[in-house]
């Protein structure tokens, strides 16, 4: 895959820059959450296009699938129930998957060179063959996406379809959707669509709609718009997001600590050896280790 | 539908009642959320549960399932006194300028019309819900000022001034401020240039007044001059791909192909049969189009038998069925759905053959099928998978009546059949296109198509005919079956058929000498067929799909010159391409859209252009030909003159179980006193003190039917039978989510899990707190997955409504307890 090698804008654990040299505009995912109406084809669409199993479920007292997206199952449509403050009862329906971070929080956790690449059109897409199954890109994400297998010890998550769109198709649960609450292009286009859309619903009525670009892992390359934007908990997404205070220390400042340290270590070893020579084991010592060694 | 998908985007108003598109019909519903998001079109949605429609809605109110005639009674009155009606509109193009006959009345306190024989407890004399008929000309009096007392207008405003808010509010449940706000949306459209559209499907026609209730949606439409609009119209969702495929091509027993009466017994030659059936017209000057019934019939009859229709036996008139006289005077035996199994539960059925249907889960009352089915003597079954219909002798099922499999006589066949992506031929939507389909693989192992099966079945039938006679084999030996490989009739020959050919010359009707089409060509248009037996078609609804041009059902050219989303030139749209139907009402007396930027047709001074006219194309305006063509009265129905069982206005009635007294009428007629409970032991109706909660049933997006519970995937995305509770309740029985808890009807009981919700609100009907559950249909006992045998259909009862004979299937009632 040399031709996608000269996509990667970024690439977890990994000293040397990455080896990106061709130019792409930004993709993203538009959900108009106002306009889903959890049929779930996204779901469907999803896992077959990637070839995944059905899952096993059980009825848990809704109508979402399940209550997580799982190793084998990328993209799940959350139901949550929400009363505003006038008694108006909503059902606010919300694709929860994978929002490819302009500043990943899973690349910047990973500590496996390779595993995680951030495409130069922003796609996130984890490369399994070189994951180590550590999973501190699960607690990196600030959308709780990754998830890891079982089976594999690997982790896995929505891919934005990189196979699909790098050949000039959108993703398959976008071409899914009958209500065109999905829709897929350059970002900025889409920012701008969201913010026509968004007018629109305020003057409907939903005077707080918004759109969810988190600014705090630099927006996201999965754009919501919320009727409720001033809420985006009821739709269980987090309100300000951004990359854990621990992976920005870890793999900011203190992997520069640690890397001194470690530098400063050797160095150290080199210099004690100049100074002091190498260790000299005495003869009573020598001795006893003879006899114990009867 | 009356209008199309497409057509839908051209909306203002949305208003999607007894029907849930967003949840059945998710890829049509596209067109809904385009009027929304490019018209800032309202959408508001009136159903017994805030379900995934309601989630894009602008305005939601919950009401009891069954009182929906009440809601648009409260509709149509808020329209009638706010004067938000389009009264030019009305005037033109409905009978509310017609005179009702003298002694036509409506009593408020019994809640009946006319015509009711007390002792009888039925409608005995229906002659005064009719016109007043001018004895000399045969035509109905109108008053064009709309004043007089006994035009329809100020009947239908006297009838309808009972639906106030108050009432509405007390049958439905629905706060009087919801009703109000929902008016005022939907009322908005009287405006000669704003147009709302009504999307409905099963949760108005599984009712026991389901005919009247359509009819009362029909006349808000009207009212409001919605219909024949784009972006307007009356639109029934249909709940399979080619439902509507069926229903035109006679499907129900009282039709043939065509929408075309079925013939009675007592009707002795084809001509009594034509004079029961061919309307006369009851206005001067209109198209009375059904004048033509002669030629479709004849045509049809050529397509069954050949040659052997001939003049001489009035075109095999007494080879064709006859639907068989009543028990009573009069009446006519009924061999619907749920008259059929009880006909087969009492002995009268030798055989069933079960097509593509799963009666045990899909028709009303599962034990009652299951009884019915353990008295026929065979049964066949043609299916993709083993069903609970094909296996209802087994214990897995049987055990639901007690029996034991060893006591069940009938023999049963289950013959493996091609689904639809393993077989090419048409699918009919709802917007009547017909569009060919393709095969998209070959069936797998023993698995033919079903036309192979009916074939293969009629050829032998036909062989054992000729061999031994029998009662009467005429009309089996007569069939005309001319195709090409008689073991498996070529879809794409039968298409040709259906459309139909001429046989002999046809001639032209004004020029006797040219000839109109030519021996062995295609017919083009309605009026190519002949009463004479010089033509041939299986269905004169499908003229124009399959002509000279070719197979037109093929088309895909997705070509939108309109702007409209018309689509004309892909696949086929019944009747004579025409998108939208009655779109003469599109434009004003003088031929001119009352919408400019939604003009459906127009008069462009020799002719009518734009889509297909519902009309006739050189008729000019001032000529004054009736809008509705079909009609003899040229006009469109508010006021309905003796074609309904129940009476000529939509009156509320009570669903057959209630928990209340029709508060209409508390001390009057409760239920539509046409519907009549069957009398087997099995017929039980439960009584509030005893159930006290409303039931109702529906689909969910995630499976199709009773099929799809076979695919993993579906099953993956709802995988249990659950019942859904208010909170409320579930708090007042100690119920909590996903715990099992028991329904119980008089008719049978289920388990399924719990799925506690605010969705459902407790409501207060007739001062009386009542709650309400749902559940889904689609589980049963075979299939992937964990399958319990909850088939929803085992409390249901099988009451019809008496016109169409749709079971009530929604609104009845249960009891609740954990299980």
């Amino acid at each position: 895959m040399a031709g996608k090698v000269l996509e990667i804008r970024a690439m977890s654990a990994s000293s040397t820059p990455a080896p990106g040299i061709r130019s792409a505009p930004v993709v993203a995912k538009l959900i108009d959450t106002s306009a889903c109406i959890g049929c779930k084809a996204c779901e469907v669409a999803c896992q077959e296009w990637n070839d995944l199993p059905p899952e096993t479920t059980v009825q848990i007292g809704t109508y979402q699938t399940m209550p997580d997206t799982t190793p084998s199952f990328w993209n799940l449509i959350k139901f949550n129930e929400h009363e505003t403050d006038d008694g108006a009862f909503h059902w606010l329906l919300r694709k929860d998957q994978c929002m490819h971070c302009a500043d990943p929080g899973c690349l910047k956790a990973c500590p496996a060179p390779g595993a995680i690449v951030q495409y130069n059109n922003g796609i996130v897409d984890f490369q399994q063959d070189n994951c180590i199954g550590c999973g501190y890109c699960i607690a990196g994400c600030p959308f709780n996406v990754p998830k890891m297998s079982r089976q594999t010890k690997k982790v896995y998550k929505c891919t934005l379809c990189v196979d699909r769109v790098s050949v000039g198709l959108e993703p398959a649960c976008i071409k899914a959707c009958p209500t065109n609450c999905l829709t897929f292009g350059t970002k900025e286009v889409l920012l701008q669509k969201a913010k026509s859309r968004v007018a629109q619903l305020q003057t409907a009525g939903f005077l707080d709609a918004a759109v969810y670009d988190p600014p705090g892992v630099s927006g996201t390359g999965v754009v919501s718009i919320l009727a409720f934007g001033k809420n985006p908990e009821a739709y269980g997404l987090p309100k300000d997001p951004s990359v854990s205070f621990a992976v920005e220390i870890w793999k900011g400042p203190l992997k520069w600590i640690g890397n001194i340290a470690i530098v400063g270590g050797i160095i150290g070893t080199f210099v004690h050896y100049l100074r002091f020579g190498p260790k000299h084991v005495p003869e009573d010592d020598k001795a006893k280790q003879a006899d114990a060694g009867r | 539908m009356t209008n199309g998908w497409t057509d839908i985007a051209n909306a203002d108003v949305v208003l999607a009642m007894g029907g849930n598109p967003a949840e059945n019909h998710p890829v049509g519903f596209r067109f809904a959320m385009e009027a929304k998001r490019n018209r800032n079109a309202k959408l508001v949605v009136v159903d017994p549960r805030y379900q995934r429609t309601a989630a894009v809605s602008d305005k939601f109110v919950q009401i009891r399932a069954g009182s929906d005639v009440a809601f648009l009674g409260g509709l149509i009155n808020y329209a009638l006194t706010h004067n938000r009606i389009q009264e030019d509109y009305v005037k033109l193009y409905t009978n509310a300028t017609f005179l009702v006959k003298e002694g036509y009345a409506f009593d408020e306190t019994t809640g009946l019309f006319s015509g009711w024989d007390k002792d009888k407890k039925a409608y005995t004399d229906k002659s005064t819900w009719a016109y007043d008929i001018d004895p000399k000309t045969g035509f109905a009096n109108v008053d064009e000022t709309m004043q007089d007392p006994r035009c329809v207008f100020q009947l239908m405003k006297k009838f309808y001034a009972r639906y106030t808010p108050a009432m509405v509010s007390s049958i439905c449940g629905c706060s009087p401020q919801d009703l109000e706000k929902a008016a005022e949306i939907v009322t908005s459209t009287y405006l000669p240039n704003k147009v709302g559209t009504i999307m409905y499907a099963l949760g108005w026609t599984h009712h026991s007044f389901s005919v009247q209730l359509i009819h009362a949606a029909a006349m808000l439409q009207l009212l409001l001059g919605n219909i024949g609009m784009p972006g307007g119209g009356l639109n029934a969702l249909r709940g399979h791909s080619n439902i509507q495929g069926g229903t035109d091509c006679g499907m129900a027993y009282h039709n043939i192909c065509g929408y075309i009466a079925i013939q009675k017994a007592d009707q002795a030659k084809f001509e009594d049969y034509l004079n029961a059936v061919r309307p006369k017209p009851l206005r001067p000057g209109v198209m009375n189009f059904m004048a033509n019934y002669d030629r479709f019939v004849v045509s049809q009859y050529k397509a069954y038998y050949g040659k052997n229709a001939t003049q001489e036996n009035d075109f095999g008139f007494n080879l064709h069925p006859k639907l068989p006289v009543g028990a009573a005077p009069g009446t006519y035996q009924n061999w619907s759905w749920a008259y059929m199994f009880d006909h087969m539960y009492e002995g009268q059925m030798d055989g069933l053959f079960s097509f593509g249907m799963n009666p045990v889960c899909n028709g009303p009352h599962s034990r009652k099928a299951i009884a019915a089915l353990s008295k026929l003597k065979w049964l066949v079954v043609a299916e993709n998978f083993e069903t609970e219909t094909a296996a209802f002798w087994s214990e897995r099922v049987l055990w639901l009546n007690g029996g034991k499999p060893e006591d069940v006589k009938t023999e049963v066949f289950l013959l493996p059949a091609a689904n639809f992506a393993e077989k090419d031929g048409s699918f009919t939507n709802s917007a009547r296109w017909i569009a060919w389909k393709y095969k998209a693989l070959d069936p797998p192992g023993d698995a033919k198509p079903d036309q192979e099966i009916i074939a293969r079945i009629f050829l032998k039938v036909r062989e054992l005919y000729q061999k031994e006679g029998g009662k009467y084999p005429d009309p089996v030996l007569a069939l005309n079956w001319w195709y090409t490989s008689p073991n498996k009739p070529a879809l794409e020959e039968v298409a040709k058929e259906i459309n139909g050919w001429a046989i002999t010359d046809v001639m032209d009707e004004k020029d006797p000498k040219v000839v109109a089409v030519k021996a062995g060509d295609q017919l083009g248009k309605f009026l190519d067929a002949r009463a004479d037996g010089s033509t041939l078609s299986g269905n004169w609804l499908y003229i124009g799909s399959y002509t000279q041009a070719g197979n037109l059902t093929q088309r895909r050219n997705g070509a939108d010159p309109s702007g409209l989303g018309r689509y004309s030139e892909w696949a086929f749209n019944w009747p004579a391409n025409r998108r939208v139907m009655y779109n003469r009402c599109s434009a004003d007396a003088t031929g001119q859209p009352w919408d400019p930027t939604r003009a459906d047709i127009k008069w462009n001074g020799n002719k009518w252009i734009g889509d297909v006219p519902d009309y006739k194309p050189d008729s000019p305006p001032e000529a004054g030909m009736g809008a509705f063509i079909m009609n003899p009265e040229g006009v469109a129905r508010l006021f309905v003159p003796g074609q309904f069982v129940e009476g000529p206005w939509t009156e509320h009635y009570e669903p057959m179980e209630s928990p209340v007294q029709n508060p209409l009428h508390p001390d009057g007629q409760s239920s539509n006193p046409a519907a009549k409970p069957f009398k087997t032991q099995w017929d039980k109706l439960g009584k509030p003190d005893e159930y006290p909660i409303v039931a109702t049933t529906y689909r969910l997006t995630e499976h199709f039917h009773y099929w799809t519970k076979n695919n993993p995937y579906n099953l993956q995305e709802q995988p249990e039978f659950f019942v859904e509770i208010p909170e409320e309740l579930a708090a007042e029985k100690g119920i909590k989510s996903t715990q099992y808890v028991r329904v119980t009807s008089a008719r049978g009981s289920i388990v399924g899990k719990a799925m506690v919700t605010r969705r459902i609100k407790p409501m207060t009907i007739a001062g009386k707190k009542v709650y309400q559950i749902g559940m889904p249909i689609h589980w049963g006992f075979f299939g992937a997955g964990d399958q319990e045998g909850s088939i929803a259909n085992l409390v249901t009862h099988s009451v019809v409504d008496p016109n169409s004979f749709a079971p009530e299937y929604k609104g009845f009632l249960v009891k609740l307890e954990k299980a």
